[in-house]
This record gives structure tokens, C-alpha cells and sequence, in this order.
């Protein structure tokens, strides 16, 4: 091993050009620039994502609670660039610490939010506008199924039609079928030319995202793609403290039935919750996955100056 | 028998058992939405038949390793149907057919050294050196003169195998091949 830095001068340059970039567009829309720690005492509840810890302490794998304080505090619209900490990922686009960028806008839905993201990208990356499809259409033209309604059978064939099966697939519910064709079969082709957003997820993808009652219910959620990769995730915020409260539950029981540890949520984030939450919408962006575009890399290591080596 | 593997515990070049064939781990990717399971992209390759192929394996799977061990072994003989190897530190005798020694037989000179595959203590796969020496046994008469080597005709070797050489090669001359690519490399001086 070197002691050497992995990524290129170079691009080690090409990284400070981009976070002055950033800061440089949000400074023109007059979003605040924000810090929330790093360190602290809840871990993330998600079944599928693990906190590093330290002690009794947890670092952030996302600072999405801490931001959603502010706002409910009344900060108006606020961003963020920091390191965010995720056990186990690692490969050629997930180093466990990684650099986040993640923005509120008071007032926004999911859309005007997409399309905050599209300048963004614009006059940071100086791309053409994005392209927007529905999750559901996306699913369809790619897979053949509606996600909303398709069961776990008919998403089991439809993955193993297409040599997208894993060795062993009981336990997979219809959400992990979704992902991995998701990750597997359709992100690689979205947004060769322009960026790509998909919107208006099935339910059982909602994550912190707010649901509208349609036929059939949507979650207005959306990602981000971007030459074959993802590259973001928003929500028109959930501010409902007793739809938040029961989505903490759904994570502490399918924690509970994959047998991982029991995670405390974070009681200050639902206080905040309590005393009001102003309608907002969020993103999160994988800086280092903006930095590998720009830079035209292949793996994320090349574009971190020491990322973590795996033993 | 081998033990299986976490989804963390997978290495490049790990022996893993898919379909009951062994396998050699060649690539390993995560595949990790933002929100949701994670999986991990296995590319391996089946060490009988070479073949890449992919998986996707989630986590909190296990995957079966194989029994695989690569060593070397000194050719001994065929008797036609078997080629007959020889462990130097055990004196132990292994028989392997001809799907495992495939095209390493076209230069298997007895007493050479071969790197051999173990499965379940059964040679799957024989590696030649990659180099050989071998003797001319076949061959037009040599041009004396010609040592620039411009055209060239074939030669036939003790194994049998038929190598083009360049014209001033001699009959009973010891050449040295590479046995990757099957080419001619020099002229052996005692």
C-alpha cells in the first residue's frame, strides 16, 4: 500500500473547483450554508443501512434528522457539505465515509425541488436539462410489470428472465425485487446523454417521503441518474409526526426480523416533528459521485484522495 | 469440506462452489441503492470449463467455498487415456483426464513440472510451464545461413505437436516454446 493520495492532483483540484461551484449557486439563491454534527447519540433506524460507532456514540450516515431541526426551527432553506459514515459500503461507487451535500427548500415540492437539482447540475457540471419519468412508466418500458401493483412472484421471474436473481432468493419482499432491478437492469441505461430524474415511487419505497392518495398511491419521492449511476435521492417531506412515528416502527420491526440490532429514533427530531415542520422538500446528492462524472472516473476511489482500504 | 463465506468474508481469487462446479471469485462489486438491501455482484469463473459468469448474492447470504487447491506437480506419463502426475513432497500419484489437461497436453514432456487444480483431491485443470524445451522430431532439412529466420516451414516435436519454426532449425535441435501462445521462441544450446 502507498502512502501516496488515490485520486490525481488533478482531480483533487477538480473537487475544490466543484465545492466552490456549489457554494457559489447556493449562495446566489440565498440558502444558508449549515453544519450539524457529525457525532451523536441516535443511530439511523433504516434496516438497511448501519451506523458506525463510536462507544455510545453514532456517526451520521446522513445529517437528514438534524437539518429537518433547523427547519422546524424556522430557518428558512439551508444546505449542506458534509462526511457521512455508512458501515460496509464499499466498491466502486460507496466508500463508508463519503461527502454528502443535502439541501431543504421551505415551500417546495418534489418538483420544483427536481428542478432546482437541474440547475444545479447545469451550471455545475454544465449539462443539459434533465429528462423526468415516472417510476411507474420507467418500470413498465424497462420490466414490463407495474411496480405499484406487481407481486413478489412476478418480480422474481421478471429478474431471473433477465440473469437477475441472486444465489438464494427467499426473504427478498417486493421492495428488494424493485431495488435490484432498479440497480440492475434499468440504472445503468438512465441518463447517458442528460441527466435522468424518476419521480412518484410505489409506497413500499416511500422512505421519508410524503404520500399522495391517488389510484394508486404514490410516494413523491425521487432520484437522480446520471450517465448510468445514481447520483440523488429527494422527498416532498413527510411533516406528519404520527405517519413518522409508524414508519419508525415499520424499521424497528423489520430490523427485529432480519435479526440486527435495535436502533433508539432520534426523540429530539420527533419533538421537532411535533412543534412543526414547515412543508419543505430535500435532496441528497453524492458529492463524490458528482466529482467521478466531472473527472470522467470509474470507481469512487479515484477521486478521494485516501479513501479506505479494505484489509 | 470447505466452509462457506459470509458476503464480507468474499475475496478475489476465493474458491466458491455455484451450481456444484467450483468457481474462482474474479471481480466483486456493491450493488447498494441509497434506500434498501444491499447485494453484491459476484464475477467468478468456473475453473472446469473457464467460463465467466455473474451473480448477484445479497447480504446475510452464505456461499459454499470449494475445495480447491493449486499446486505443482511433476508429469510422470500417459497411458493414453490418463495423463499420471506425481506430488514431489508426498509421492502421491494423481490421474487426470483429458477435459483437465486440455491443451497443456501438446507439450507435457515426462518429468516437467506443472502447475495442477484440486478439487475434492481430483486434478480439474493442468497448467503447463511457460516454457518448454523440447526436441525436433520431424522436419524439412535446415538452411544453413538462413539465420535471419525470413519464412520459416513446420517442425514436428517429441510430444507430437506440430510448431512453425523458422527455416534453419534442425532435426534432433531443442527448441524452447512458449507454451501461451504456441510460438517458437529459441534454439536450446547444450
Amino acid at each position: 500500500m502507498s502512502w501516496k493520495p488515490q485520486a490525481s492532483l488533478e482531480v483533487l483540484r477538480l473537487r475544490a473547483s466543484l465545492l466552490a461551484r456549489i457554494r457559489n449557486f447556493f449562495e446566489a439563491r440565498g440558502v444558508l450554508e449549515v453544519e450539524t454534527p457529525v457525532l451523536g447519540h441516535a443511530g439511523v433506524t433504516d434496516p438497511f443501512i448501519e451506523s458506525l460507532r463510536s462507544g455510545e456514540l453514532y456517526l451520521q450516515t446522513s445529517p437528514e434528522l438534524a437539518m429537518k431541526r433547523l427547519l422546524a426551527a424556522g430557518s428558512g432553506p439551508i444546505f449542506q457539505i458534509c462526511k457521512a459514515f455508512r458501515a460496509g459500503e464499499a466498491g466502486t461507487r460507496h466508500n463508508p465515509e463519503f461527502t454528502m451535500l443535502e439541501w431543504y427548500q421551505p415551500g417546495y415540492d418534489h418538483h420544483a425541488l427536481m428542478d432546482e437539482v437541474d440547475l444545479l447540475l447545469q451550471e455545475v457540471l454544465e449539462t443539459e436539462s434533465a429528462e423526468r419519468e415516472t417510476f411507474g412508466a420507467l418500470f413498465l418500458s424497462h420490466v414490463g410489470l407495474d411496480p405499484h401493483t406487481a407481486d413478489r412472484n412476478a418480480l422474481e421471474r421478471a429478474a431471473r428472465a433477465v440473469g437477475e436473481a441472486p444465489f438464494a432468493a427467499s426473504g427478498l419482499e417486493v421492495d428488494d425485487w424493485l431495488n435490484l432491478l432498479m440497480a440492475r437492469v434499468i440504472e445503468p441505461q438512465l441518463g447517458q446523454d442528460r441527466p435522468f430524474f424518476v419521480y412518484d415511487y410505489p409506497v413500499c419505497l416511500k422512505a421519508l417521503a410524503r404520500l399522495r392518495d391517488e389510484t394508486p398511491p404514490v410516494a413523491e419521492r425521487f432520484e437522480l441518474y446520471y450517465r448510468g449511476m445514481e447520483l440523488a435521492n429527494g422527498y416532498h417531506e413527510l411533516t406528519d409526526l404520527r405517519e413518522q412515528r409508524a414508519r419508525f416502527e415499520d424499521d424497528r420491526k423489520r430490523r427485529e426480523a432480519l435479526g440486527l440490532a435495535a436502533v433508539h429514533e432520534d426523540g429530539l427530531f420527533l419533538d421537532a416533528l411535533e412543534a412543526g415542520l414547515p412543508k419543505s422538500a430535500g435532496v441528497a446528492l453524492g458529492f463524490d459521485r458528482l466529482v467521478m462524472i466531472a473527472a470522467s472516473a470509474t470507481s469512487i476511489r479515484d477521486v478521494l484522495s485516501f479513501p479506505l482500504d479494505t484489509p | 469440506m470447505a466452509s462457506s463465506y459470509g458476503i464480507n468474508q468474499l475475496r478475489t481469487g476465493l474458491k466458491i462452489l455455484v451450481d456444484n462446479a467450483p468457481c474462482v471469485i474474479i471481480d466483486l462489486d456493491l450493488v447498494k441503492p441509497g434506500k434498501g438491501q444491499a447485494f453484491t455482484r459476484v464475477k467468478f469463473r468456473n475453473l472446469k470449463t473457464g467460463r465467466m459468469l455473474e451473480k448477484t448474492v445479497k447480504s446475510g447470504e452464505s456461499i459454499e467455498g470449494a475445495d480447491v487447491l493449486e499446486t505443482e506437480m511433476q508429469y510422470l506419463y500417459s497411458d493414453g487415456e490418463f495423463w499420471h502426475y506425481m506430488d514431489p513432497n508426498s509421492y502421491e500419484q494423481y490421474q487426470a483426464d483429458a477435459a483437465a489437461v486440455g491443451d497443456a497436453s501438446k507439450w507435457l514432456k515426462e518429468e516437467v513440472q506443472c502447475s495442477v487444480t484440486l478439487y475434492n483431491n481430483v486434478i480439474i485443470q493442468v497448467t503447463p510451464p511457460m516454457f518448454v524445451e523440447l526436441e525436433v522430431v520431424e522436419t524439412e532439412p535446415g538452411i544453413r545461413g538462413d539465420t535471419a529466420g525470413t519464412g520459416g516451414k513446420t517442425a514436428k516435436l517429441e510430444t507430437g505437436t506440430v510448431v512453425r519454426v523458422p527455416l534453419f532449425v534442425q532435426l534432433g535441435e531443442k527448441l524452447k516454446l512458449d507454451t501461451r501462445t504456441g510460438e517458437y521462441v529459441g534454439r536450446v544450446k547444450d
